[in-house]
């Protein structure tokens, strides 16, 4: 077994309008044949820039300073006198370039959106990819794409052909893109971050499945990607990046078990995981800044949280969004989709509501109606102000009520690059809610807009530039200081660290938590990622097709889940550590968030209603009203025994 | 790291570089990036516009263009209304700068006129005898600058009794080369008027529909179809017929922008309307709702900025259409009529293809108009490169 890819001493650097920069520093790895190599790093590091470089796909403004990518490849070799290619040194458009792109090496991209195309079915994208390498009818290369579906996983191939994008969920496009990828049986798949944009269910069932391809095919593979959690459960070598330079590689157990270099070891220790001690902290890489002389701190009196109290209480809210049935002629038959069904809740003075649940569950519509974004079609949603001593029904304010009600709870984007202006300055971004609700003079707000971005940790001197000079986790600190501006009781972070990297990430959270300490804050943190609310929430809600299925504090949630969805969603989480891999047999197989699909007496089927059971300490679960005796009983067994071998281990 | 091959199945070595290692490395500027990264939207725009070689060229071009708009009267040689009946249909004098192997500035040759009997036509024949050197910022033809001002300062004039046809003379022997710089004044005006019109339309019509969407955005998109299903010609010609006779050259130059303005917006309101669709979904825009902004604000401090650099990117692309428009209609004579001068009025002389045949400069107002044409859509193109500096 030869290597199938080496690279030797690349660099590469880019001609950008800020100037001249070298993105790949010196980089040497090998892929092995039939293995899996990852490539780690943060955002910036390079490691696409790489897997770019592999397949002759550099951007025009970049070039290859120097450096070889010797390709082994013994099919190609066979019918020519040298057994290297150097791909570094072959034109991107020449023709040899074309045979090894897409035949001998494909890639998969992070966006299974965006990289089939809308207008032609599956079937017509996989055949041309076929007949771009290989001389095939259209008959056998329609066997053969249909061979690849049903190998990549899709239920009924020869139906799934004919099907286009469109129709497809996330989580099957990216299962289209990979059977198109690996449809001319390439030497080396390259995946470049090919499970973060999907739901870590789906993430869990795509990893396993490159895993089973790969064995079945036995071509290499290079995976990209900035989560350790992926890479300890799919890789064999790791290449650690940053910066343009490998700063650590080797075997998977040796990156693990012993991370030599002090910038893995930070990475590791970046990431969240189940089972922290209560208030252990993540350390982050870098750590922020925060000026402790911070005026806004000391002179914004922290909310009186004193006694708790509920300050907030939504109650049976559902919302339907009617799907217009696109006619020709008639546009009048409607569908609807029930985007939230029957969603209570309260949250408490002072305390972290974690929302979590997959793309599509209602999270974010839900966060929009209490926002009054979205006008709910029926329930009631009432805030409670200590301040000013009432009851506020949301859904009715009008006008100048409104507008003050707006002050008092402020929205934190996940998308940290379309959620600030890019054609403002930082100052006037974070001044802007101060204009539109009238506060001090322009002095004043100068004063103040300093005084967030001490807060935040960011550069007083930065007042003056745009947003597109900073990194994403800078910019998602702009919008959390923006969305301090107003002093606002409740924050709604809908899915703030999900764009980011782990080491951000790990900064973020810890921002918000010392926020929420400082000020008084209360927040309902919207997350996907089941880790992250661990490490932040106080309660935990979780959320499938638009119902809440679970409600328990932290705690009594992970120690005894009882809802099935609840449980796979623990199960999919990949850690950072070799020894908790990915059981995927508990993700009922793909099944998971069918609501039709979980067993008894949790199916949601027809017309029966289920119920919140409260099974004790808080904790609650949808299920059959004829079921509560039983579960009750149940938990308290669960939750007594692990209860039992926590304090054994301890 | 080892730069050796490793054996079948060997194990890879546990690689550690062991270079300084700042955490905070990525986060330091060059202070190339710096000035970068303060530079506001127009300054990034200008960067990248100037990248652009021909489109910076065209500007330079159509600036210098305009600014001998406004100083016509001084850069043409002659009068607008000054007659030279001996010379009628002159051909272009060619400009010389040696005579007889010596340098003596620039000049042109004075004619010797007989007439051909056979054919009944003059023919002018250069006498290399009469050396007519061209005089600078010289007393010539008087005119009233700006219609207000007596002057008689032109850039260049002809010799004292001399001529200086540099592209030759039209039926009545006026000079084409000054009616060509005269005529430059109406014709890239009446652009920017027509265009400002429809910039104006355009804008409040597609903000409109974008942003409120509905009934409004679906009337106006079903006039818009309507208004581009016309033939734009007989359209034209139908809307100008309009205009009574009896108006001033002043009224029908007014009308006709008009015209032209109007029919242009649509373009321009179904990119505007489009942008505006897009910028509204756009999470900087909910978060100005959701902070409390109002409409107006909304509109005009988050939404205008953002595609002001398009809007005048798409306005610069529109202005030759509108240019060409009235060159169209004067051409066909329903637009610009005598004494008005504008370029479709002087090419309205060379309608008839015998005269063209014969008189082949009296089609020199195409170049100008051509050039223009041409810069503009340069210019525009290079703006819209530049429009976005955040892609």
């Amino acid at each position: 077994m030869r290597d199938l890819l080496r690279i030797r001493d690349l660099r590469i650097s880019f001609d950008l309008p800020e100037g001249r920069l070298e993105a790949v520093r010196g980089v040497s790895f090998r892929v092995p044949a039939g293995r899996t190599v990852a490539l780690v790093g943060e955002s910036g590091s390079g490691k696409s820039v790489v897997s770019q470089a592999i397949m002759g796909i550099l951007p025009r403004t970049a070039r290859i300073d120097a450096g070889r990518i010797l390709f082994h490849d013994p099919v190609l070799a066979a019918d020519r006198a040298e057994t290297m290619i150097d791909i570094a040194a072959l034109h991107p458009d020449s023709a040899e370039m074309r045979a090894i792109r897409g035949g001998r090496i494909s890639i998969i991209f992070q966006e299974p959106m965006t990289s089939l195309s809308p207008v032609h079915t599956v079937g017509n994208q996989i055949c041309e990819a076929l007949q771009l390498h290989r001389r095939v009818s259209d008959a056998e290369g329609r066997a053969l794409a249909t061979e690849m579906l049903r190998l990549v996983g899709f239920p009924d191939p020869d139906k799934a052909l004919k099907t286009y994008p469109f129709e497809l969920s996330g989580g099957l496009r990216q299962r289209a893109m990979i059977a198109m990828a690996l449809v001319c049986r390439p030497a080396l798949l390259i995946a470049d971050e090919p499970t973060t944009a999907l739901d870590v269910t789906i993430q869990a069932q795509i990893l396993k499945l490159i895993k089973d391809l790969q064995a079945e095919l036995g071509m290499a593979v290079l995976i990209i990607t900035h989560d350790l959690g992926v890479v300890a459960n799919v890789a064999d070598e790791v290449v650690v990046m940053y910066h343009g330079e490998v700063m650590e590689s080797g075997a998977l157990e040796d990156i693990f078990h012993e991370p030599k270099h002090p910038y893995l070891q930070a990475l590791l220790r970046a990431v969240p995981r189940f089972h922290m001690k209560p208030g252990e902290r993540l350390v982050p890489i870098r750590e922020i800044r925060q000026r402790d002389d911070s005026a806004f701190l000391g002179k914004a009196k922290a909310h009186d949280n004193q006694g708790g109290g509920t300050l907030l209480k939504v109650e049976h809210v559902s919302k339907n969004f009617t799907i217009r049935k696109a006619g020709l002629f008639n546009n009048d038959k409607a569908g609807s989709l029930l985007a939230v069904d029957d969603v209570s809740f309260t949250v408490r003075r002072g305390e972290c509501l974690g929302l979590v649940g997959e793309s599509g569950c209602g999270k974010t519509t839900l966060s929009k109606m209490i926002m009054r974004a979205l006008k709910p079609d029926s329930g009631s949603i009432t805030y409670m102000d200590k301040e000013s001593g009432g009851e506020t029904d949301v859904l009715k304010l009008e006008g100048d009520d409104l507008m003050a009600f707006r002050r008092k709870i402020q929205f934190v984007f996940q998308d940290p690059f379309s959620s600030l202006n890019p054609r403002m300055t930082v100052g006037d971004i974070l001044a802007e809610p101060l204009l539109i609700h009238g506060v001090g003079t322009a002095a004043e707000r100068r004063q103040i807009v300093e005084e967030l971005m001490g807060v935040v940790g960011l550069n007083r001197n930065h007042i003056r530039r745009y947003p597109h000079s900073f990194s994403g986790g800078q910019r998602q600190r702009i919008g959390i200081a923006r969305a301090l501006a107003l002093h606002p009781q409740l924050v709604i972070c809908d899915e703030p660290v999900s764009a980011l990297d782990v080491s951000i990430q790990a900064q973020v959270l810890n921002l918000l938590k010392d926020l929420q300490r400082d000020l008084g804050l209360t927040y309902i943190f919207i997350s996907h990622n089941l880790a992250v609310v661990d490490y932040i929430a106080d309660r935990i809600a979780v959320m499938c097709c638009g119902r809440l299925v679970e409600v328990a504090p932290r705690a009594q949630l992970f120690r005894a889940p009882i809802h099935p969805y609840t449980k796979a969603l623990l199960a999919a989480v990949p850690e950072p550590s070799l020894d908790q891999r990915l059981d995927l047999t508990a993700l009922l197989q793909g099944r998971a968030s069918e609501p039709g699909a979980w067993p008894e007496p949790f199916r949601i089927s027809g017309e029966s209603r289920l119920t919140m059971i409260e099974l004790g300490e808080g904790h609650f679960v949808r299920a059959h009203e004829n079921a509560a005796e039983e579960l009750t009983r149940c938990y308290a067994q669960i939750s007594s025994s692990t209860a039992a071998t926590q304090k054994a281990e301890v | 790291m080892s730069d050796r091959d490793l054996l079948p199945g060997e194990r890879l070595d546990h690689y550690v570089n062991d270079g300084p290692f700042d955490p905070y490395e990525v986060e330091k500027l060059t202070p190339q990036q710096e000035r970068y990264y303060r530079a506001s939207e127009w300054r990034i725009m200008w960067w990248r516009f100037c990248r652009h070689r021909v489109a910076l060229w065209s500007g330079v071009f159509l600036l210098l263009v305009y600014a001998s708009v406004v100083i016509c009267e001084f850069v043409a040689p002659y009068n607008l209304h000054s007659r030279d009946i001996q010379h009628i249909f002159a051909p272009p004098q060619t400009l010389h700068f040696f005579h007889e192997g010596e340098f003596i500035g620039p000049f042109v040759y004075g004619f010797d006129t007989e007439m051909d009997m056979e054919n009944l036509q003059r023919v002018y024949k250069p006498n290399p005898d009469k050396v007519q050197p061209l005089r600078f910022f010289c007393r010539g033809d008087p005119y009233k600058f700006w219609g207000q001002v007596d002057a008689d300062l032109h850039l260049f004039c002809p010799a004292e009794r001399g001529t200086a046809f540099l592209f030759g003379t039209d039926r009545l022997g006026r000079d084409m080369m000054s009616r060509i710089i005269y005529g430059a004044r109406i014709s890239l005006t009446i652009g920017l008027i027509a265009v400002a019109i429809s910039f104006v339309l355009g804008v409040v019509i597609g903000g409109a529909a974008g942003y409120f969407g509905g009934f409004i955005d679906a009337l106006t998109l079903r006039s818009i179809e309507i208004i581009r299903s016309f033939p734009e010609i007989p359209l034209f010609m139908t809307l100008s017929a309009l205009l009574p006779v009896t108006w001033s050259p002043i009224g029908v130059f007014a009308g006709i922008s008009i015209i032209i303005g109007f029919l242009e917006w649509p373009g321009l309101a179904r990119a505007v309307r489009a942008k505006i669709l897009s910028l509204r979904e756009e999470d900087f825009t909910t978060a100005a709702q959701l902070m409390g902004a109002s409409p107006a604000r909304i509109i005009g401090r988050h939404l205008l900025p953002s595609f002001t650099s398009h809007l005048i990117a798409s306005v610069t692309l529109s202005i030759p259409t509108a240019i060409l428009g009235e060159t169209a209609l004067s051409y066909l004579g329903i637009g610009l009529r005598a004494p008005v001068t504008s370029w479709g009025v002087v090419l309205n002389e060379a309608q008839d293809i015998t005269v063209v045949a014969v008189f082949p400069w009296l089609l020199l107002p195409v170049v100008p108009l051509f050039l223009v044409v041409l810069a503009f859509n340069f210019l525009g193109d290079g703006l819209r490169d530049a429009a976005d500096p955040y892609k």
